[in-house]
């Protein structure tokens, strides 16, 4: 355990670091010659491209007919312009908006009840005072180290709580995550004990405490793992994989995974009727449709996400 | 009188064990009312998950329940390893989680070295939000990008070998070259995270060395060696051990998603989380999976607590890295 008091310490150094490499400019550091430093600017940028390549290919195959898909192929450009694949979508969208809202739903109540139920373990064990430290601490690692797997779950969730079929297993399973209730425990132990004391005495109880002291000052952290926590929910199809086939109940990533699956089905058998297969490029829409989200919210609160990860690194 | 003396004082001190009748007492009434939700949920999603491995030891039938079906000793096991598949999914596990453990780490680190060198410009935050990305994405929409670059009649790498007179390949039947497509997706998933990691770390180092380095005349490749990588190298052993620890695991979704579960492609990507998924859906063989699920399980566990001790042993005392 000695690793995660060090936290504590470790966290202030990247940032300090960071100042004075960067700000104030240090020698040893910085990369003298120009022809290397725009070496290593240029091949970073062909990785940071080829990070990006794959989201251009999905975009535009949405943006091009299928006609063109068929004869020219995919591409990173479209050659022809065509929005007929939203269209489409729009045209009947039912199974789109249902997979929207249950995919919205079960990101944000889950999110919510997540971070509320990993705060209010994580505050107990991040006080020395607490007795049974100990114990939680090893109570939470083994289960991080040693795991069931699939069967024996699928066992317990289908024949003990019986929640196949149901929105509460959607947002069940993905709830606890024991890397961040690490992380949280961390940082709420960075929170001065003389704190705690000042609104003992003035008559706060322990409630009181998490939801105002604890929760506000570890604002930055708490935004880090809900972002986390919101993206792994909106990702999320293996749950739906194993315990759902009510297509009402489909989440948004399962219903782009049945998409593909059915115009597999029909490629192998193309009698069962062509008509209903979904087009390339219709496929490609739904996947800007449900990625984009996310995408979006990815890319607005990244700074605090860069922070979290480094901070879970050095644990 | 004495006893009732000794009776009081004990009791005055086990009060004060117990902390009944204090603040501190009240403070954890309360503390443990808020692990409650939690601990609820470790204990049926994990502890009684657990404790059912114990499956693999029975001839598990939905009618019939666990308490009710047979016990049959080791024989679902002998299924198990009788099965050639079995064995295949062992070595493809092994393997691919070796080579994508090498790989990921030695370019991680080159990637974080590079971002390290020039990270005082305004471009190193453009680098790492693009890096990251990649992360947050499942891997269904992975699935569909990997299918627009090699589906085999419109698929992008196939109309580049057409317009350079080369043969087009079908690569939903060649297993053969899957282990390095699924690295590919494998690093493009991962490489943001890893090198954030080493960047962390390579911060962390004083900056003094590298002008004391240069005024010995190292140039950056010989200073990457003999100041970076040692520097950094106890978080380095930490990823590479508990990276190792992990070898019988998987990313299920990277398997299932991205070889979009081609039976053509079993025989170099078919992992056990893969081969225990199917075990489950596509043959209802519960005996069978849970003797994999066990196997995978146990071995994890010694492979884990035998990373721990590595880590243990190579570990300075003043800085030991190991888990428990």
């Amino acid at each position: 355990m000695s690793t995660h008091t060090s936290t504590a310490t470790t966290v202030q150094k990247p940032r300090r670091k960071k100042q004075s490499a960067g700000l104030q400019g240090s020698p040893g550091v910085r990369i003298h010659s120009r022809t290397l430093r725009l070496a290593v600017h240029l091949i970073l940028a062909a990785i940071a491209l080829t990070a990006l390549a794959p989201f251009l290919i999905i975009v535009s195959s949405s943006l091009t007919s299928e006609q063109s898909l068929v004869v020219d192929g995919f591409a990173i450009w479209p050659r022809v312009l065509d929005t007929t694949a939203y269209q489409l979508i729009f045209e009947r969208p039912e199974r789109l908006y249902s997979a929207y809202s249950v995919t919205v739903y079960v990101s944000l109540f889950g999110t919510v009840l997540a971070l509320l139920f990993m705060s209010m373990i994580a505050y107990p064990m991040s006080r020395t005072q607490f007795r049974y430290r100990k114990f939680f601490n090893l109570f939470v690692l083994i289960p991080m180290l040693f795991n069931g797997g699939i069967v024996p779950y699928y066992i317990l969730v289908t024949q003990f709580l019986g929640l196949r079929n149901t929105l509460t297993i959607l947002f069940l399973p993905p709830m606890i995550s024991f890397y961040q209730i690490i992380l949280l425990r961390a940082f709420f132990m960075q929170i001065p004990n003389e704190m705690f004391d000042a609104a003992r005495a003035d008559g706060a109880g322990e409630w009181r405490i998490l939801f105002t002291i604890v929760v506000h000052l570890a604002k930055p952290a708490i935004a880090t793992m809900a972002l986390m926590t919101f993206l792994s929910y909106w990702n999320n199809w293996t749950t739906a994989l194993y315990f759902i086939d009510n297509w009402r109940l489909y989440p948004l990533q399962y219903l782009l995974h049945q998409l593909m699956r059915d115009a597999e089905a029909l490629a192998l058998e193309p009698q069962l009727g062509g008509q209903a297969l979904p087009t390339n490029a219709v496929r490609m829409a739904m996947a800007v449709l449900a990625t984009g989200p996310a995408a979006a919210i990815f890319l607005m609160f990244q700074k605090y996400l860069v922070q979290g990860i480094t901070l879970g690194s050095l644990k | 009188m004495k006893t009732i003396m000794s009776a009081l004082s004990l009791k005055k001190r086990i009060e004060t064990r117990m902390g009944l009748h204090t603040d501190l007492g009240r403070r954890h009434g309360a503390w443990l009312l808020m692990t409650l939700p939690a601990v609820l949920w470790i204990v049926v999603f994990r502890y009684i998950t657990l404790v059912g491995l114990g499956i693999a030891f029975i001839d598990y039938r939905p009618r019939r329940g666990i308490f009710g079906s047979d016990f049959v000793g080791l024989r679902n096991f002998e299924f198990l390893f009788r099965t050639e598949a079995a064995l295949r999914a062992t070595r493809n596990t092994v393997l691919l989680s070796l080579l994508f453990l090498v790989v990921s780490m030695v370019v991680a680190l080159a990637v974080a070295y590079m971002i390290y060198q020039i990270y005082s410009s305004r471009m190193t935050k453009y680098y790492q939000t693009v890096l990251l990305l990649p992360n947050f994405i499942s891997w269904v929409i992975v699935s569909y990008f990997v299918f627009a670059l090699l589906a085999t009649e419109s698929g992008i790498v196939n109309v580049i070998l057409r317009n350079m007179g080369r043969d087009q390949i079908a690569w939903y039947s060649s297993p053969q070259y899957w282990p390095f497509i699924l690295l590919l997706a494998h690093m493009w998933n991962s490489l943001g995270w890893s090198s954030l990691i080493y960047l962390a770390a390579m911060l962390g180092i004083d900056p003094q060395l590298y002008e004391a380095a240069t005024l010995d005349g190292a140039n950056k490749f010989r200073q990457f060696f003999s100041v970076t990588i040692p520097l950094i190298l106890p978080i380095v052993t930490l990823n590479f051990l508990l990276g190792l620890g992990n070898i019988f695991a998987q990313d299920f979704g990277l398997f299932y998603q991205v070889t979009r579960n081609r039976p053509q492609l079993y025989p170099t990507t078919d992992v056990l989380d893969t081969f225990i998924y199917r075990s489950i859906a596509g043959l209802g063989n519960i005996p069978m999976a849970s003797a994999a699920q066990f196997y995978q399980s146990v071995v994890g566990f010694v492979l884990i607590l035998s990373a721990n001790w590595l880590i243990k042993r190579t570990s300075r005392s003043d800085q030991d890295l190991s888990i428990f």
